[in-house]
């Protein structure tokens, strides 16, 4: 194989959303040859779609905030699953890292002297988003891309990741694909970092585009890593219902964090219905403190609407299945109601919410500044991922990192809404670091001419099979369409021991099928041939989905399970890995919590 | 609306290429990327399309349909004549890759040449800045680009007169003008925009601010702000002489 292109980095990222670009950076600042791959074009990831803000103690809202509260509220939500170390470096760095992006140029909104504005979202006891509108995701990752662009980082632009190399128990390269031609690409490095977001395409109905195939969770794991806490999968609780075709598109949370209200079809306010029990001291009984609370109100405690993404996704569900819903299966998001309120309302809602006015008025010809719209859950996140190092983000396998979606530990059950920009710069940095590090410490990496015979075998076989394809029979799109059905009706939101376990057989009889699949054509540009090799991946992570929820027999942040509607204390001392045994099967296992320190046990206490 | 409908698809490469007809049933709602999805899922698995976010947010899309410019997820069946065939080609001012994907990369190159923001220092001790919202604003609009490249694709200079090493298209005087009027930047791009980057060749037809799916006001907010700079520093009778002895002075 030695007429295959070999490019050699010291650090290799791959993934350019903004862990992977904020990853490239840290490592260029350390000097050493940084490559940065992406599957689109540069700035096109998915952290364009985050909408919301930013989680950071920044306390320019509201002076109580600090990062002891932000670290109890990360906990909190992550129902004390999460890495805590993570928790706690998350909420003491994210400040600099979003002060630092201003200094690179990024333009939030403003307080009235002239600060980073910060806005309310659910389960932050203050105002900690920075945000621009509801387009932050874009502002942030324009602001990394057009930082990095100027720091000698080799970009390799609509590049595949399939198979990642080993020397020894070191990671050493990646075999590649570019889309454009279909050639393969042989990297070779002396440290990776994997930032390549997320597994939504494993379900029907979801926020995420065709690139979230856990690719880094499957690399990972095939390369030796462990992975964990696979089970939680965030089910945002507003997407888009209406029309079919755009089901599953984001409705951003800050259209609640606004003073957007959820109603049943009989213009109930169902959220006040059921407030669990470790946010009642915190949440709004009426609805008078509710909307002062999101008017900026501090004496205030926030309304219902904004408790954490799990539980109202499941109120949301109660409601429709209970026959409550609205006509297309959703209940509804109200923000036009607030023009009882304010004299200038909709040219309030157009300013704090242009994206969503616009994405509802395009797609859906409705005005939310007059309208309702009709919501319901869509899978978002994966709270589970690679398990890594919470100090340096490496994985179980040296030389290989994790930052942002792909890894595990910070955000534990549940992910509070704006904790994952400020995940992706914290960690992002890290991992960019330790990576720069360990490729100076440590020396060259080879990389074996087999295991890249192998990797272009694999590439190659679905142009050599014959059968499938084109319609007659199970091409790529359909066999991924199958695998998301029954994600989505055996994995889904509510589970059931029964169910899950139907699914888990289906998913493994599919990796026979996955096999068998055939694609017309040639490499260049050819999606029905990346979406047969994307297979492996939602295969893969399916897998580790459904083993870890048959596993978790509780229910907990965004883990329930109808069976065991509950959560057991037991559940909450450990959590679940999944790595790839001897033998190539998938090995569960259960790994403890280990003990808090006195001095962050404290501050859970002191926010309780 | 009928059930089923025609999509004219350009399949092809650098070299050749030819419009396809592809029929695929219809439904309330869909946009015109969803029908390419369909028929790619359905009879040609190797129809080579971009997309990603499928909600007008990351500018993937963008292509030309029934002969304007525009993204594929944002435009809805229910605006097209349905009786007549959908016509979907790629950007035509960029070089194909295949179907209906184009080598844009030329625009990543073009932002390289532009100066990087460059902040004043810090107004407050603990390294933050001080920024009204209403000097915000006017940057925020340029800030909303998602680098579609639709305005570059329809963009005569770069369209029908190729001036691709002289001109840096509507999309990078947005870009320029964001950093220009950027409330704590302290590059001076102006003499860039003159001679490097070929301002004088934009006059003013305002097509890049019609098909921007954005709505930001290319022409009017960022363009001809930056025209006005350039006429101050360059072309401005009174200012030269200022300059000419402001110069003498400084010599003396």
């Amino acid at each position: 194989m030695s007429e295959l292109e070999t490019i050699d980095h010291d650090v290799l990222v791959i993934g350019a959303g903004g862990a992977g670009l904020r990853a490239a950076i840290a490592a260029a600042a350390e000097n050493v040859k940084v490559g940065l791959v992406c599957k689109s074009l540069l700035g096109k990831a998915h952290t364009v779609m985050a909408e919301g803000g930013m989680a950071a103690s920044l306390g320019n809202v509201d002076d109580r905030d600090n990062w002891r509260v932000h670290f109890a509220d990360t906990m909190r939500g992550g129902q004390y699953l999460n890495n805590w170390r993570m928790a706690e470096l998350h909420a003491k760095e994210a400040p600099d890292r979003v002060r630092e992006l201003e200094a690179w140029g990024a333009l939030f909104d403003r307080t009235p002297d002239g600060r980073i504005l910060q806005r309310n979202f659910g389960g932050h006891r203050y105002p900690r988003l920075a945000h621009v509108g509801d387009r932050t995701g874009l502002e942030m990752i324009r602001t990394l891309q057009d930082h990095a662009v100027y720091l000698g980082i080799d970009v390799h632009m609509e590049c595949t990741v399939v198979a990642l190399f080993k020397d020894g128990d070191r990671v050493s390269g990646a075999f590649a694909y570019d889309r454009e031609r279909g050639r393969f690409k042989v990297f070779r490095a002396k440290a990776i970092v994997l930032a390549t977001g997320g597994i939504g395409r494993a379900f029907s109905i979801t926020s995420n585009s065709w690139e979230y195939t856990g690719d880094g969770q499957s690399l990972a794991y095939h390369a030796g890593a462990a992975l964990q806490d696979m089970e939680f999968v965030q089910f945002h609780p507003t997407g888009m219902v209406w029309p079919p075709s755009v089901k599953g598109i984001l409705v951003t949370e800050g259209v609640r964090g606004e003073g957007g209200i959820l109603t049943n079809k009989n213009g109930r306010r169902f959220m006040f219905d059921d407030i669990p029990e470790n946010y009642r001291s915190q949440t709004a009984d009426n609805e008078e403190e509710g909307w002062r609370y999101t008017q900026g109100d501090k004496n205030a405690r926030r309304p219902p609407e904004l408790l954490t993404r799990d539980h109202v996704a499941r109120c949301i569900m109660r409601e429709v299945r209970e026959g409550r819903g609205s006509p297309h299966g959703g209940v509804y998001l109200d923000i036009a109601w607030i023009k009882a309120r304010l004299p200038n309302a909709a040219e309030h809602i157009k300013k704090k919410l242009p994206s969503m006015y616009h994405q509802f008025k395009q797609l859906a010809d409705i005005d939310i500044t007059t309208t309702p719209m009709e919501v319901g859950p869509t899978t978002h996140y994966v709270m589970g991922g690679i398990r890594v190092d919470g100090d340096s983000q490496m994985s179980t396998v040296p030389g290989l990192f994790a930052a942002g979606e792909c890894a595990a530990g910070l955000h534990g059950a549940n992910r509070l809404g704006g904790n994952s920009l400020s995940d992706l710069l914290v960690f992002g940095k890290r991992a960019g670091e330790y990576a720069a590090k360990f490729s100076k410490e440590r020396g060259a990496v080879t990389i074996d001419n087999g295991a890249v015979d192998d990797a272009s075998r694999f590439a190659l076989a679905p142009f050599e099979r014959s059968g499938s394809g084109n319609g007659s029979g199970d091409g790529p799109y359909q066999i991924q369409h199958k695998l998301q059905g029954i994600m989505q009706d055996g994995v889904g939101i509510v589970r059931r021991d029964a169910e899950m376990r139907k699914a888990l057989d289906a998913v493994l009889a599919m990796e026979q099928e996955a096999q068998r699949v055939s694609v017309p054509g040639n490499r260049e540009y050819n999606p029905g041939w990346h979406t047969a090799l994307d297979l492996r991946n939602l295969l893969t992570i399916s897998e580790a989905i459904a083993r870890a929820a048959i596993d978790r027999k509780e229910s907990r942040g965004g883990h329930f399970r109808d069976d065991y509607p509950d959560k057991d204390p037991t559940f909450g001392t450990f959590n679940t890995t999944l790595s790839k045994a001897a033998d190539g099967s998938m090995h569960l296992e259960r790994i403890p919590i280990p003990p808090m320190p006195a001095e962050l046990k404290a501050v859970i206490e002191e926010n309780k | 609306m009928s059930t089923s409908a025609t999509f004219r698809v350009w399949r092809g490469d650098e070299t050749k290429g030819e419009l396809v007809d592809y029929k695929t049933p219809v439904s309330e709602g869909m946009v015109v990327l969803d029908a390419i999805h369909q028929i790619q899922a359905e009879q040609a698995n190797d129809l080579a399309v971009r997309w990603n976010c499928k909600a007008g947010k990351c500018g993937s899309c963008s292509a030309e349909i029934n002969g304007k410019p525009k993204l594929m997820c944002m435009t809805r069946l229910s605006e097209l004549p349905l009786d007549q065939p959908v016509t979907v080609e790629p950007m035509r001012s960029f070089k194909p890759i295949r179907d209906l994907v184009t080598d844009v990369s030329w625009n990543f190159r073009v932002k390289k040449e532009i100066k990087p923001f460059k902040p004043r220092k810090p107004d407050a001790p603990d390294g933050t800045w001080r920024m009204a919202q209403s000097d915000v604003d006017r940057v925020q609009e340029f800030r909303k680009c998602i680098e579609c490249f639709l305005c570059q694709d329809v963009c005569h200079v770069l369209r029908d007169h190729k001036k691709h090493e002289e001109f840096i298209g509507p999309r990078f005087l947005v870009y320029a003008a964001a950093l220009e009027m950027h409330p704590l930047d302290v590059e001076d791009r102006v003499a860039d925009l003159k001679r490097e980057h070929g301002i004088g060749y934009c006059n003013i037809t305002k097509c890049c601010t019609k098909v921007c799916p954005e709505s930001i006001t290319i022409t009017d907010n960022a363009i001809i702000p930056l025209k006005e700079r350039v006429v101050d520093e360059f072309y401005d009778p009174l200012g030269k002489l200022v300059k000419i002895f402001s110069r003498r002075k400084k010599d003396a």
